[in-house]
């Protein structure tokens, strides 16, 4: 009934709106197009939204700032990311301002008055040719480097001494594998999965006995996946029920979690969480974030890496996380050799 | 033709008419009633992703169950998003935009007196009416509907284990949209077949108005795409219902394995994103084709340009059937088609970038005519740059990883493909609403609707950017389980503000259009002083649209302000319709 009442509300608003307009249609001279003097508010106030949208970009850019992410990628392929992605945005701010520019300035300098001639003005093939050709050079740059980047992060070929973990995700966590000691995971299937092997790996196979699954410490209730500082990591992606989409925004890294199929995305880790906690960037996020949560009496948080999950998974596809720990490669090791491979776990 | 038609009844002439103004009527109002359905769905989750958590009592009086205490949970959340782009992509800039505007235009611009095939064009309609409805319906089911999201990729689109709108909300989401495709395809291949054979004496191919153009393109596109979404529709019922596994393989869900082996959810991607993408030329080329109509009447100029916007408009197409793969660059697809994508896509930018300076420069030098429908041209523009040059970096595959799925995407497809368009159409509604209905809109609520509209979109969609680079990805049901999220809800409150604005301003325009078409002043023959052939047919509507000859054609659409050798205007007059034979001394463009 509440439903009729809202939609009873839109209709009446309706009509008082029209009401409104024959009040003030009384008093008007009838005209088909626009006057001369609605072409002159017109044309000021198109002025006036290109002073808005300016002063939205500004300020959106200037209040924004402390609420992304931290410039500094926390991986070394994230270097070449950022770098092409400032290009193309200083070269898309620059278009922007240009094209706005011109539009709304245009639309105001001509608007209409009764007994002034537009101009015929049909074509140039000077004109065309130009702005063929410039976006062309333009955007045969963007491609060529855009490529090249992307091959660089996705080409882990030439790694030297990189570390495997698998990330195994479904509804609605991420559980994790570690290669171990002959860094190669063993297979794995979902039709494997049985009893404590949640992950469906093939216990069969020789790879898998010294794999290490993350698994939460007794006592602690967050789990966290530990990486190494300046070794490659190669994730190996596998899923278990539907899409998810593994999301590292601080590493600049992404890839889906895809049933029936490995995928795989690999990076550098090159800043610890130590580190990144004492990043200015970072403090001053994480500053704001606490003054917040300070007024509405939730306890103070401290940076972490995260993963996300970015596919549409169910119900609670908004809360599907796993925090990282990036360590110097020598507290990794030492965080590895506490934690138990199947084998271990299987002579408990 | 007109003198010997046989008596219509009531229902022949308003409810199963063969007549294309009337179709493209009934395309419209059922449009605007889908349309005023997704906004609305819209309105109610913002609500929810600026005041996560509190309670407002319109939620509890729609959603019922699933927004009991006024919050809505995370499934209702979910199917609102889903339906929202469903409902948005589909019915109302597929459906409504080309339905409305390529049955009214085609025949009066090209000077025909109806459709090709007038019964085809009445099933297209009633087959979207039918779809429309099931789409409705399944709203109301035990379930709730669809909720995979409008991409409705399988596992989770297919599993019923996996979230309850893959049910039965599901098989009414695929049927309704197998419906959809089929009606969807009688209309395209109607206009195709229309604008082939059916133009009037003198009306070349290159005399035909750029909203022709547009529309012929555009129904090419679909009918070339449009079969692909039904093949992996019918695919997806046969692997939800018959035990197929097309797309999926190796599952384990509920407790237990599934017998599915060998499928992959990635080629479902690829079926899905085949015709995904041109959906979105399918989507913004109509707009294109209304957009260029308009302001080349009201700057009183000729189009800047024209061959070159065809060329431009057909590069499109076809760029555009073979760019799929830009939304799939972190699905696990070979990283070398990854380049070969980023290397197509980014060529889509020059064919755009040719068309918007060829609009700027069309307004450069006239004398613009500021009415609402040129008001909403400019904001077209203006959106399709500024959703357009972000374009660059989703298109790149090395930067989409980081903003892949994030709402840096959400806010780059609305504004150029979400508002330009919504902008297209309603240029295009106030523009040929005399055509329509012979009645003229009123002016000042016009005004009044665009400059809400226009910064509200700036006002929701330019933030929107920012929590993208935050890193947040897109449909969260709230954002508060992530604790660096938490300073972009003020940002969210922000955008929530001028959405609702936005959505309250389309009241104006459902209050101008409804009530013009009663009361409305009566529209003259010719009101925009215009030079195609839709203005040389009565006020009112009659079968047939020329009450005697279809007048010939001797020149092309946009010989505004033409000035003879003294400098003078040809005719004493800044517009020189299409009939009009090329005079003494005159140069043909």
């Amino acid at each position: 009934m509440k439903a009729l009442f809202f939609i009873i509300i839109f209709v009446v608003l309706i009509v008082a709106c029209w009401q409104f307009v024959k009040l003030l249609g009384l008093t008007k001279v009838d005209n088909q197009t626009a006057t001369e003097k609605e072409n002159n508010i017109n044309g000021w106030l198109m002025l006036g939204l290109m002073g808005f949208i300016y002063g939205l970009m500004i300020y959106s850019m200037y209040g924004a700032k402390d609420v992304l992410l931290p410039r500094a990628s926390a991986s070394e392929e994230g270097y070449h990311i950022d770098n092409l992605f400032v290009m193309t945005m200083t070269l898309i701010l620059v278009v922007q301002f240009i094209m706005q520019f011109l539009l709304f300035f245009f639309s105001f300098k001509y608007r209409g008055i009764d007994d002034r001639k537009a101009f015929f003005f049909a074509d140039s093939h000077k004109l065309e040719t130009i702005w063929t050709v410039i976006p062309t050079i333009v955007l045969s740059g963007l491609i060529i480097y855009g490529i090249w980047t992307w091959n660089n992060v996705m080409d882990s070929s030439d790694a030297k001494d990189p570390i495997f973990i698998e990330l195994y995700g479904k509804q609605f966590q991420w559980d994790a594998r570690y290669a171990g000691k002959d860094n190669q995971l063993g297979s794995a299937n979902v039709r494997f999965i049985e009893g404590t092997n949640t992950m469906g790996v093939d216990m069969t196979d020789k790879n898998s006995a010294d794999d290490i699954p993350l698994v939460v410490n007794e006592g602690k209730f967050v789990k966290e996946l530990h990486v190494p500082k300046g070794r490659k990591v190669i994730f190996k992606i596998r899923s278990q029920d539907v899409l998810h989409s593994v999301f590292m925004p601080h590493f600049r890294a992404q890839m889906n979690a895809v049933p029936g199929m490995v995928t795989e995305i690999a990076f550098t880790p090159v800043v610890t969480t130590a580190e990144m906690r004492l990043n200015e960037d970072t403090k001053a996020k994480f500053e704001a974030i606490n003054e917040l949560r300070k007024e509405k009496g939730e306890e103070a948080v401290e940076f972490d890496y995260l993963i996300l999950c970015n596919k549409i998974c169910g119900s609670s596809h908004y809360n599907m996380q796993l925090k990282i720990v990036v360590d110097e490669e020598a507290d990794f090791n030492k965080w590895l050799a506490t934690q138990n491979t199947f084998a271990q776990i299987k002579n408990k | 033709m007109s003198d010997h038609h046989h008596k219509e009844t009531f229902v022949t002439k308003y409810i199963f008419s063969q007549d294309h103004k009337m179709i493209s009527k009934q395309y419209l109002i059922t449009g605007i009633v889908m349309g005023c359905i997704g906004v609305f769905m819209s309105m109610l989750f913002r609500l929810q992703l600026a005041y996560p958590e509190q309670s407002f009592s319109i939620i509890e009086a729609f959603l019922g169950r699933a927004g009991e205490g006024g919050v809505m949970t995370p499934d209702m959340y979910l199917s609102l998003v889903t339906i929202h782009g469903t409902i948005m992509v589909f019915f109302v800039l597929t459906a409504a935009l080309s339905g409305t505007f390529s049955n009214l235009l085609i025949p009066f611009q090209i000077g025909a007196r109806d459709m090709a095939s007038p019964f085809l064009n009445m099933l297209s309609y009633w087959l979207f009416f039918l779809s429309s409805v099931i789409m409705l319906l399944s709203l109301f089911i035990e379930t709730g509907p669809a909720n995979a999201g409008w991409t409705i990729y399988p596992p989770l689109s297919a599993l019923p284990q996996a979230i309850s709108g893959s049910g039965l909300g599901m098989t009414m989401w695929l049927v309704s949209m197998a419906i959809f495709i089929a009606s969807s395809l009688m209309g395209a291949l109607n206009y195709i077949v229309t604008v082939l054979n059916l133009r009037t004496i003198g009306m070349k191919m290159t005399r035909l108005p750029l909203t022709i153009w547009a529309f012929f393109v555009t129904a090419i596109i679909g009918v070339v795409s449009f079969p692909v979404l039904l093949s992996a529709a019918l695919l997806l019922i046969m692997d939800r219902s018959f035990g197929t596994s097309f797309f999926l393989s190796d599952i384990y869900i509920a407790g237990e394995v599934l017998h599915y082996k060998g499928g992959s959810p990635v080629l479902f991607e690829h079926l899905f994103w085949f015709l995904g993408h041109p959906e979105v030329y399918i989507v913004i080329l109509p707009a294109m084709g209304i957009v260029s109509e308009v302001l080349a009447t009201n700057s009183r100029k000729p189009i800047f340009g024209y061959r070159a916007m065809i060329i431009s408009i057909i590069a499109i197409a076809f760029l555009s059937t073979i760019v799929w793969g830009h939304h799939m660059f972190v699905t696990g697809m070979n990283p070398f088609l990854g380049s070969v994508f980023t290397f197509t896509t980014l060529l889509i930018a020059i064919p755009s970038a040719v068309k918007a300076f060829n609009w700027i420069t069309t307004i450069w030098k006239g004398n613009l005519r500021m009415n609402p429908a040129m008001l909403y041209s400019i904001g077209f523009v203006s959106t399709f740059i500024t959703g357009g040059l972000t374009g660059l970096i989703l298109g790149d595959s090395a930067i989409d990883i980081n903003v892949h799925d994030t709402y840096f995407v959400v806010a780059h497809f609305h504004l150029v493909m979400g508002v330009s368009a919504i902008f297209g159409m309603f240029a295009g509604v106030y523009h040929w609403f005399p055509k329509m209905y012979g009645k003229m809109m009123n002016k000042d609520l016009g005004y009044l609707h665009f400059w809400l509209t226009a910064i509200s979109a700036y006002g929701v969609f330019f933030p929107m950017h920012f929590i993208g680079l935050a890193g947040l990805p897109r449909r969260y049901y709230n954002n508060t389980a992530f604790p660096i999220f938490d300073d972009l809800l003020h940002i969210n409150k922000v955008m929530t503000i001028f959405a609702i604005i936005g959505g309250l301003a389309q009241i104006i325009f459902l209050a101008n259009f409804f009530f013009s078409i009663y009361k409305g002043k009566r529209a003259p023959k010719n009101p925009w002083h215009a030079n195609t052939l839709e203005w040389t047919t009565e006020v009112d509507h009659i079968h047939g649209n020329w009450a005697g000859e279809i007048p010939a054609v001797h020149r092309w659409p946009y010989d505004y302000s033409k000035i003879d050798e003294n400098g003078d205007l040809w005719g004493g007059q800044d517009f020189t319709p299409q009939t009009v034979p090329i005079r003494d001394g005159e140069e043909e463009f």
